[in-house]
């Protein structure tokens, strides 16, 4: 039981599973959770060994790192290398391959590329070297990407010229609906993710019950909200409803952050296509940067080749995005796709589901074990 | 990267440039509280920190909760812990 002695309050934790097994009973309930950080938590603390085999969890696209196509990343490299240029990232973009490389291997060859905790740290490093072009390779869901927005907002009011962003940012509906549309998935409910939603709000998820009639509920990051969150989803099942809840009322509210959204709609606006690592290109799914706002758009003041580059072969990351497959069914999982050497995207991040499980997976096992589990 | 951390708002800087300072794990650092610019944030509030910004209030209990919740996770809190007390923001 190491475990769930590990949880905040263990007998709550068995109490939500013995209810969601006896709510499961004999059917069989696939859920996907769309948020990187649930997905580590769920390998974290086991948390699908201690569910009944009638409840499968399916990992989503909800790590930013891990869909950045790698075009995009042989666009960040080459603007890395542009003359002068010093660009700044986030340092878990740092590994993620494209088809030359990595971020990582352009710095070993004398790009200046540094890594930023917080896009305000680019804008500073760009005060400080005035004289240089500085680029920040923005990436994130809506949790981000107000944040890079405000920062535009300060550089331009600071009259930082010498700043500029490369906007990956991505949005999270667009992708759930791709999921929604995918024929070879069938799911019964969604947990939606925490942080997104404390500034989208619940209400772009309602098409989610309301168009494709399936539930969704947003949930925290302890275990205990992820398993109450199942138990949440499970209970609508069987009492025939089909709505958006919250689990996690302490962090999401119905509205969201209003003014976060309405700086993010002042300096960005929806592209029309975006292409997503293993999921293709998915309709007005990404941001650029307000036509206003040029000078600080990278995409403008660089070369960007923009050449798309197929996944290669090996890699299984869209149908592991998808929850087609497990990690460690893709045929390069733990072998030539390592933490060390990743091949796909979802290696990268603690936060991808193939680096999850490959941190986890043996903790995993031992859970099975000790409990004595269902698997 | 998508990681939250709790801090404490012990005083609001320069209100033009939406600074406050935050206690996050024992040490003071800067934040930027422009999203949060409705809410009346005051010293003595708990604020979710994501990339060098205050991105939700929260109350002492979440904030206690969330702490233990990314304690568990050891590598991946310390690192994030790591960086923002790396990051100076001004
Ligand atoms: S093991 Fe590597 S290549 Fe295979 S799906 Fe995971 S990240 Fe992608």
């Amino acid at each position: 039981m190491r475990f769930v002695d590990e949880y905040r309050d263990p007998a709550a934790a068995r109490a939500l599973v013995a209810r969601i097994t006896e709510l499961a009973g004999d059917g069989h309930y696939k859920f996907m959770e769309v948020c990187g950080g649930h997905t580590h938590t769920i390998y974290r603390h086991g948390i699908e060994h201690l569910l009944p085999t009638s409840v499968e969890l399916v990992h989503g696209p909800g790590c930013p790192v891990c869909v950045i196509p790698m075009g995009r990343i042989d666009d960040a490299i080459s603007v890395a290398q542009a003359p002068g240029v010093i660009f700044t990232s986030f340092g878990d973009m740092m590994r993620v391959p494209g088809s030359r490389g990595s971020l990582l291997g352009a710095k070993a060859q004398g790009a200046d590329v540094r890594i930023v905790y917080s896009p305000l740290d680019a804008l500073r490093v760009a005060v400080d070297n005035p004289e240089q072009p500085v680029v920040f390779f923005a990436v994130g869901f809506e949790t981000t990407s107000p944040s890079t927005a405000a920062t535009v907002l300060k550089a331009r009011q600071d009259g930082v010229m010498n700043f500029s962003v490369f906007s990956n940012h991505v949005t999270i509906v667009p992708p759930i609906k791709a999921i929604l549309d995918s024929p070879d998935l069938r799911l019964d409910g969604f947990i939606g993710p925490g942080h997104v939603s404390t500034v989208v709000g619940q209400r772009p998820y309602r098409f989610v019950p309301d168009e494709y009639g399936k539930p969704l509920v947003t949930a925290g990051f302890e275990p205990l909200d992820i398993l109450q969150a199942i138990q949440m989803l499970l209970t609508q099942i069987s009492e025939g409803r089909c709505c958006v809840e919250n689990q996690y009322t302490r962090c999401v509210s119905e509205g969201g952050n209003p003014r976060a959204l309405a700086i993010l709609d002042e300096v960005f606006e929806v592209r029309p296509q975006f292409e997503w690592r293993g999921l293709g290109f998915i309709p007005e799914s990404a941001l650029k940067l307000r036509p206003e706002f040029a000078n600080w758009d990278a995409e403008l003041r660089f070369e960007v080749p923009g050449v798309r580059v197929a996944d290669p072969k090996a890699c299984q990351c869209g149908e592991v995005l998808k929850g087609a497959i497990k990690p460690w069914e893709c045929k390069v999982f733990g072998t030539a796709c390592t933490p060390e050497t990743p091949i796909g995207t979802c290696m990268v991040s603690s936060e991808g589901a193939c680096a999850a499980y490959y941190n986890f997976g043996r903790l995993h096992r031992e859970v099975a074990v000790t409990m004595g589990g269902p698997r | 990267m998508c990681l939250g951390i709790p801090g404490e708002v012990v005083d609001l800087l320069d209100s033009n440039r939406h600074l406050a300072k935050v206690d996050v794990a024992g040490v003071r650092r800067n934040i930027n509280i422009d999203l949060l610019e409705d809410e009346n944030v005051v010293p003595g509030d708990w604020v979710l920190i994501h990339v060098g910004f205050a991105m939700a209030k929260i109350d002492e209990e979440e904030a206690r909760r969330a702490l233990e919740g990314l304690q568990l996770m050891g590598q991946a809190y310390s690192d994030e812990v790591q960086a923002v007390l790396e990051s100076q923001i001004a």
